[in-house]
């Protein structure tokens, strides 16, 4: 029998148009949840070819000069230096030396104006899409990842957070695209909280429990079945499902050479708990990595952070290469914004969001490659101007999800990304 | 050490000449024999002023920041070490220096150069975690001391021994070396000069300056703490005092609601040590002895300083600023 819903939430009605079918379609394509995946043939596609997103977000603002972009010699470069990479013609900060084997794997876009320096913002906008305003919310790139990306019969959350401290739980970062596709964070990399039995139930004493509780949804579902009863459930079957496959969140299950590989810091085994992730189909994984806010002695915290960053990140990359998944898996270094060419007093550099550097590899970029240009001594973009908006739409269209489409929430389309944005189409391939 | 002038008064420090770089600068030495003060700047060079007539010569040769100078004690050279991993020697009084010996010494960036009292060696090390022996007048390797794990911020030599080292890291490892056994003889605890923000992920602090007593009886090992935010520069300078051969800690000298880190110590005479600090509340000389933890003296200099050395005469004193200005105070009475 059909089900009426009370709330007649389009939600979980079949989508009006459908997306799959190419992944781009040219024309704007509505994404409507569970209807998305209705087609079989559209699902064994996405199945065979299952996209996913690691975003590695370096919190407080990393410094485009001392990474991406240095300037060495010149009145903003500090004592920086740059070095070669693997791809001919391409300079890095002598910072990262793993990372510059890798570049044939990674494609710099050093055009970046997003005319922020606030904090807040800048972080809501790099991973939104969108300008912060009291208006409205949007979802973050890792919900818009699990929503389109997932496949419904996924059993596991679409959209994973590893973050070095913190108490856990769901993210509020999935806006009208509602909880489901909120962030499930792994805090110290430690697998998602309340996903073991406590010691007084048994396993059978659960499955008994379980069993009543379907029984009663059951009965309840066919006379009152809302949207809210439909997540309520599906929050008993995820966690379900998370505590029987807990294993997929436990390094431990790595090799102790691959954890000699990535190190033993926090960030090693984040990134390493990453490709364990993403190796399992999760849709988006979104690693922290802090802290560079460095309005104080910035040469010496960006060498201390990227030190520890830069081996485990070229490991990362290069495994995902040599696991034939840099063909499906779309990696993103982000930042709230970079930080200013002038050096301060004290050897620090602040906030600055009018010229600065995004780092992405893998899926459906060009690798080896950097787009746009800053002028000689980094303090204005000269070529290729882009901002937020257009990365946004580029990690989308990378990973073939069409970003001018839309979500059909409440019989609202509601648009993927921003419509003054496009994709970045020199670097797509 | 100088003979103790008789007019000097720490009290009545003023500043008496500054020379203006186009850059920010770095480090600053005068050579020994008390002809020339240098400077390196954030555009990689050097400059050398004539303090005689103010003459400046700019000296280039570094691919980045040159964040030690030091000179052999004749004062026939001048040793630059920078970001680049190179050290270079010039010929101090050359009309134009240009770079003489260049060596690829360590593998990123050298912080710091010490000279031996007999003036034989030079001691570099930086963010290879590698102390390196040099002889200083022909630039080959005498040897290198492994052991620190972090970045080595400090390096000095003993005043009146050249078989004693001492080094410290970020770590606040402060190690005592016996250079003919190439190894550590004792370790100075100095915990309290290292912060690790659990917030920020960060570790911050380090041993930034040592100077020992000329008659070998203090030590003074020097930095910053209470770094509340070492991200955003919210922390005081610490200078830690110790019995030399006890190693007890005699004084945790502080400067209070001064947000500064301390750069460079030596002591003016066998108890008064004298620290530069710079930071978000600007730049000053600040005057301890082992007898107490407050200042004797504090002398507000008028900008953010970064580095700190004596003249010879043991009366001026050059400071190396952020706001391109090289500076000389003179701890004396100010001249009519």
């Amino acid at each position: 029998m059909a089900i009426k819903y009370t709330c007649n939430n389009n939600e979980h009605q079949f989508a009006r148009r459908t997306f799959l079918g190419g992944m781009l379609t040219g024309a704007s394509a509505v994404v409507g949840g569970l209807g998305a995946f209705a087609n079989p043939q559209a699902y064994a596609k996405l199945n065979r070819d299952q996209k996913r997103i690691v975003v590695f977000n370096m919190h407080g603002g990393l410094s485009q000069l001392e990474s991406w972009d240095p300037k060495p010699g010149t009145d903003t470069g500090g004592p920086t230096r740059a070095i070669a990479t693997s791809v001919p013609g391409i300079h890095i900060a002598d910072t990262l030396p793993h990372t510059a084997k890798q570049m044939h794997n990674l494609c710099l876009v050093r055009s970046v104006n997003t005319r922020n320096g606030d904090h807040g913002k800048g972080r809501y906008m790099m991973l939104t899409g969108r300008a912060q305003t009291p208006a409205a919310d949007y979802p973050e790139i890792g919900a818009v990842a699990a929503k389109t990306l997932n496949p419904p019969q996924s059993s596991l959350p679409g959209h994973i957070r590893i973050t070095p401290g913190g108490s856990g739980g769901r993210g509020n970062d999935s806006a009208y695209l509602g909880p489901k596709y909120a962030s499930i964070s792994l805090d110290g990399g430690k697998p998602p909280q309340n996903t073991t039995l406590p010691k007084s139930v048994t396993e059978a004493g659960d499955q008994k429990r379980n069993q009543f509780r379907q029984f009663a949804n059951t009965s309840f579902l066919e006379r009152r079945r809302t949207a809210m009863t439909d997540a309520f459930t599906y929050s008993y079957e995820q966690a379900e499902q998370l505590m029987q496959q807990r294993d997929i969140f436990d390094i431990s299950k790595e090799s102790e050479k691959d954890a000699a590989r990535y190190g033993t810091h926090d960030f090693g085994r984040h990134c390493l708990l990453a490709r364990r992730l993403l190796e399992n189909n999760i849709s988006f994984v979104q690693v922290s990595h802090s802290n560079y806010d460095t309005h104080n002695e910035n040469f010496n915290f960006h060498l201390e952070q990227l030190d520890e960053f830069d081996s485990p990140f070229a490991t990362f990359v290069g495994d995902l290469a040599d696991r034939g998944m840099l063909e499906s898996t779309l990696i993103v270094v982000l930042s709230e914004f970079g930080r200013t060419p002038r050096i301060n007093d004290r050897y620090g550099r602040d906030h600055w969001g009018n010229a600065w550097s995004v780092a992405l590899g893998g899926c459906g970029v060009t690798n080896g490659a950097a787009f746009g240009a800053t002028n000689e001594n980094g303090t204005k973009v000269v070529d290729g101007e882009i901002d937020h908006r257009h990365l946004f739409h580029t990690y989308l269209a990378a990973v073939g999800v069409d970003p001018t489409g839309s979500f059909d929430i409440g019989g609202r389309d509601m648009l993927m990304a921003d419509p003054e944005g496009h994709a970045i189409k020199e670097i797509l391939v | 050490m100088t003979e103790i002038p008789a007019n000097r008064d720490i009290k009545q420090a003023n500043v008496t000449h500054q020379w203006k770089h186009d850059r920010p600068l770095i480090a600053c030495r005068f050579d020994p024999l008390g002809r020339y003060v240098f400077a390196s700047s954030e555009d990689n060079s050097i400059q050398r002023w004539t303090l005689a007539d103010e003459a400046k010569v700019s000296l280039q040769g570094h691919d980045s920041w040159v964040f030690a100078l030091e000179h052999s004690l004749d004062g026939n050279w001048t040793v630059s070490g920078g970001g680049d991993g190179r050290l270079i020697w010039w010929e101090t009084a050359s009309a134009e220096p240009k770079p003489v010996r260049t060596l690829d010494a360590h593998h990123g960036w050298i912080r710091t150069l010490a000279v031996s009292p007999d003036g034989k060696t030079l001691a570099s090390a930086g963010n290879d975690h590698v102390i390196r022996l040099w002889n200083i007048q022909e630039g080959t390797p005498l040897g290198e001391l492994h052991g620190h794990e972090r970045h080595v911020y400090c390096v000095r030599f003993h005043p009146t021994d050249s078989n004693i080292l001492l080094s410290g890291d970020i770590m606040a490892s402060l190690k005592q070396w016996d250079l003919a056994k190439e190894a550590v003889s004792r370790e100075f605890d100095c915990k309290s000069l290292h912060t690790y923000n659990s917030g920020q992920k960060v570790d911050f602090g380090g041993v930034r300056a040592i100077a020992v007593s000329p008659d070998g009886k203090y030590l003074a090992a020097g930095g910053l703490h209470k770094a509340s935010n070492p991200l955003g520069s919210v922390h005081e300078p610490l200078d830690l005092m110790f019995d030399w051969e006890s190693q007890k800690l005699l004084q945790s000298c502080v400067a209070e609601n001064i947000r500064s880190v301390i750069w460079r110590q030596l002591f003016l005479d066998n108890k008064t040590v004298m620290a530069v600090s710079g930071g978000t509340s600007g730049g000053f000389l600040h005057f301890w002895t082992p007898e107490a933890a407050k200042e004797a003296h504090q002398f507000k200099l008028p900008r953010l300083a970064r580095d700190m050395d004596l003249h010879s005469d043991g009366l001026q004193v050059a400071t190396a600023h952020s706001d391109s200005q090289l500076r000389i105070t003179k701890l004396a009475k100010k001249e009519a």
